[in-house]
């Protein structure tokens, strides 16, 4: 049992959670992510961990409540329990001194950039962040990421908060500007944005890396529902992800996976259809 | 009771397993064979003559005295045979349902060679049901060692290395990076093979021994085996098979794809297909293909069965004589109804304008010459390509070494298929660190894994000998 210490709403369905975890705030690094299940025979979710304090003993998770199950996790409050947190999993971040770095949040996507780019600021990288939502109260951990980013910028999809758009925009000018332009960037968010986002970094040849979330059900490499296209060749998102080249990224076969258990009750419906036409034939 | 003759003996015919009717069971979780009675094991077990050689004994991989165990059962002494079978084997009542008899001990039994073999697998599981249900649990032993033991998985090496070395006065650690014990036993054979039931009791039973059992702890990830080393007085690594293989086929990642791995885990450990609110979900067909001829595709294909599908196929390249899977386990799929397509291999896998699966490419096989397994080689029929319609594919083709442990252990030494190398005491290249089961193996059996965790206990009981407990109580 992890005990909750804190649980807040920072954005609409979206959670910052703190949970006792002592072994995992120890051997955490930026970029892992923990397996939660909420209780007895509920489903086991990967969550990034946003942030650890391995002193008081535990890790941060950042919770968009989006599903039954997440939903769930999110309704324990401060004092209650998890019944299980087990991690931390995945390949850390490899936090090299680049020099320019652009990091791109998305939504919910921010928060697993967000110890990322801690980690590349705190490595000596010059950090230039841009997050965006789809108005101003889903922007997310835009005071936290300024403490260390040379430059914030926000993108809305209404204009309610910075520039009226998506993300790709003040990274389309970083990119075009010689003495702006990042040595690498680094975008975590939902899968159409870091599609977008590695098709332009692939014109202007800047190596990029996004963070990838598929289904999965142990994390620990026992199951290969996680498995990603990269480069041609079948990869597991938690052993050897969840960070991967997004020049090399299937990102069509991963939407299509991703969306496997939403369209489920759909697809099962077809197939009753299908069912009931042969018993007719 | 007078001892009967030989003659007396060898004119008793095998005893049938009672079992759920098939037609039934086919729509069911619950164990497919129900047990023997008491009359009918006595009756059973009379069928041994006591052979002078035992073979069966050396067909056992943890060497269970079997002749004894057999000549109490038929006596009626269901408890002298329990004690017997305890010594040599922690885990009976599993084994009586898993092992595969038929290479084994039953494989050598004199009395197959002339007709059918002594029921021993069936006899085991009687006699380990019948103490679960009379005999009360073993007490820790009255005096520690001091000595403390890390053993990192649940699964059948890891609870026979911990019963063994908790027997012998150590206390034992478990790590379980699951949130629930047993490994394979939970995760991977079915609850109509082997009921979570039997496991649990298995698990209550060494925690009865005093051994601790810790979930939700990823040796190589949340503790490091360096970590353990230092603070254990020694280690047991049997954190068991690795990741799933694939067809390496064009279209493997389409949705209705999953290796038997998440296929089973979805339904045995999460509880996929009891449909809950907010539970794990599995994609079901009408259809369900699996490939593979093992045990693993016999359980992944008669729980698509299980789960609704109408035609549950087994397509296999090699025919029933190669097929690796226990020969009671294909025997039942058959009566539930699975269909077994013999010689036929995938070529692709084709889905509809959605992503889904909606048909398989094949192509029929004929086998060749032995190849390095010595099994004959399948070689494709050039033109004998064709669509087999399906909705859900099950790869079930093996799993390859798991490398988040080895990979934070340098200090570990791995052969070229990244499995930890051990010396015939279980031990690794790391001093009082052992290791045992797929780990060291790749895939291999529940028997094989608690024969490596027996060896691994006396080696680690062994290596303890002359040393002094690193933390004093």
């Amino acid at each position: 049992m992890f005990r909750v210490i804190r649980n807040e709403e920072i954005a609409p369905q979206l959670h910052q959670m703190v949970i006792e975890a002592p072994r995992i705030a120890r051997a955490r690094k930026p970029g892992q992510f923990v397996m939660v299940r909420c209780s007895a025979g509920r489903e086991r979710i990967p969550l990034t961990i946003a942030d650890d304090d391995p002193k008081a003993g535990t890790i941060t998770l950042i919770i968009q409540a989006v599903g039954t199950s997440t939903r769930e996790i999110v309704a324990v409050p401060a004092g209650g329990y998890l019944t299980d947190v087990a991690g931390p999993l995945g390949l850390p971040t490899e936090i090299e001194q680049l020099g320019r770095i652009a990091c791109v949040g998305g939504g919910a996507g921010t928060a697993v950039l967000f110890p990322l780019a801690k980690a590349l600021a705190q490595a000596g990288n010059e950090v230039t962040t841009i997050i965006g939502g789809r108005s101003e109260k889903y922007v997310i951990l835009q005071q936290e990421l300024g403490a260390f980013s040379k430059q914030v910028f926000v993108t809305t999809e209404d204009g309610s908060s910075g520039e009226k758009g998506f993300v790709t925009l003040p990274l389309q000018r970083l990119l075009a500007d010689p003495n702006q332009c990042p040595a690498a960037v680094y975008a975590v968010g939902p899968v159409p944005m870091m599609k977008a986002i590695s098709n332009l970094t692939r014109t202007f040849g800047v190596h990029t890396i996004v963070s990838l979330n598929p289904i999965m059900v142990d994390g620990t490499g026992m199951c290969g529902g996680c498995r990603v296209t990269v480069a041609g060749k079948i990869k597991f998102a938690c052993v050897d992800g969840p960070e991967f080249d997004g020049h090399q990224v299937d990102f069509d076969e991963l939407s299509a996976r991703q969306a496997t258990y939403l369209e489920l009750d759909e697809h099962g419906c077809r197939l009753d259809q299908q069912l009931a036409a042969m018993q007719k034939d | 009771m007078t001892a009967l003759t030989p003659k007396e003996r060898l004119a008793i015919d095998r005893v049938k397993m009672p079992e759920q009717d098939a037609k039934q069971r086919a729509c069911n979780f619950t164990e497919v064979n129900l047990g023997l009675t008491q009359e009918r094991a006595m009756e059973e077990a009379q069928r041994c003559i006591a052979c002078k050689n035992k073979p069966c004994v050396d067909g056992c991989p943890v060497g269970v005295r079997i002749p004894e165990f057999i000549t109490a059962v038929a006596a009626g002494n269901f408890e002298e045979a329990a004690r017997i079978l305890r010594v040599d084997n922690a885990l009976p009542a599993t084994t009586g349902r898993v092992c595969p008899q038929e290479v084994q001990c039953e494989g050598v039994c004199v009395r197959g060679k002339k007709g059918h073999p002594v029921a021993i697998g069936w006899l085991e599981r009687f006699v380990a049901d019948w103490a679960a249900e009379h005999m009360p649990k073993e007490n820790p032993p009255t005096t520690s060692t001091g000595f403390r033991v890390a053993v990192v998985g649940s699964g059948p090496g890891g609870l026979t290395t911990a019963g063994e070395l908790a027997r012998l006065g150590h206390k034992v650690h478990i790590f379980e990076a699951l949130h629930d014990t047993g490994g394979v036993l939970r995760y991977g054979i079915p609850e109509f093979r082997l009921p979570k039931a039997v496991v649990d009791r298995e698990v209550e039973n060494l925690r009865a021994l005093g051994v601790v059992i810790e979930c939700n702890v990823i040796v190589g990830r949340t503790l490091t085996v360096d970590e353990l080393a230092a603070d254990f007085d020694a280690v047991f690594i049997a954190n068991g098979a690795g990741l799933p293989m694939f067809l390496d086929v064009p279209g493997e990642n389409f949705k209705g794809v999953y290796s038997a791995n998440e296929y089973l885990t979805r339904v045995n450990l999460m509880g996929a297909g009891k449909d809950e609110k907010g539970g794990t979900p599995i994609a079901r067909g009408e259809t369900v293909v699996v490939f593979g001829g093992g045990n693993v595709a016999m359980d992944g294909v008669r729980t698509a069965k299980r789960l609704g599908a109408a035609h549950a196929i087994c397509a296999y390249r090699r025919t029933k004589a190669e097929m690796p899977a226990r020969s009671e386990e294909i025997a039942h799929a058959e009566e539930e109804g699975i269909e077994f397509h013999y010689l036929l291999a995938p070529l692709e896998i084709l889905a509809d304008a959605k992503g889904w699966v909606r048909a398989v490419r094949v192509q029929k096989m004929q086998l060749g010459e032995p190849d390095a397994s010595g099994r004959r080689r399948p070689m494709p029929i050039a033109g004998s390509e064709f669509e087999m319609p399906c909705q859900i594919v099950v790869v079930a083709l093996g799993t390859t070494a798991n490398p988040l442990l080895t990979n934070a252990t340098p200090a570990l030494k791995l052969n070229k298929w990244k499995n930890i190398v051990v010396d015939a005491k279980q031990a690794t290249a790391m001093a009082g660190v052992f290791a045992g089961g797929d780990i060291v193996r790749g895939g291999a059996t529940v028997i094989l894994a608690m024969g490596d965790g027996k060896v691994a206990a006396y080696g680690i009981d062994e290596y303890l000998k002359n040393k002094i407990p690193k933390h004093q109580a």
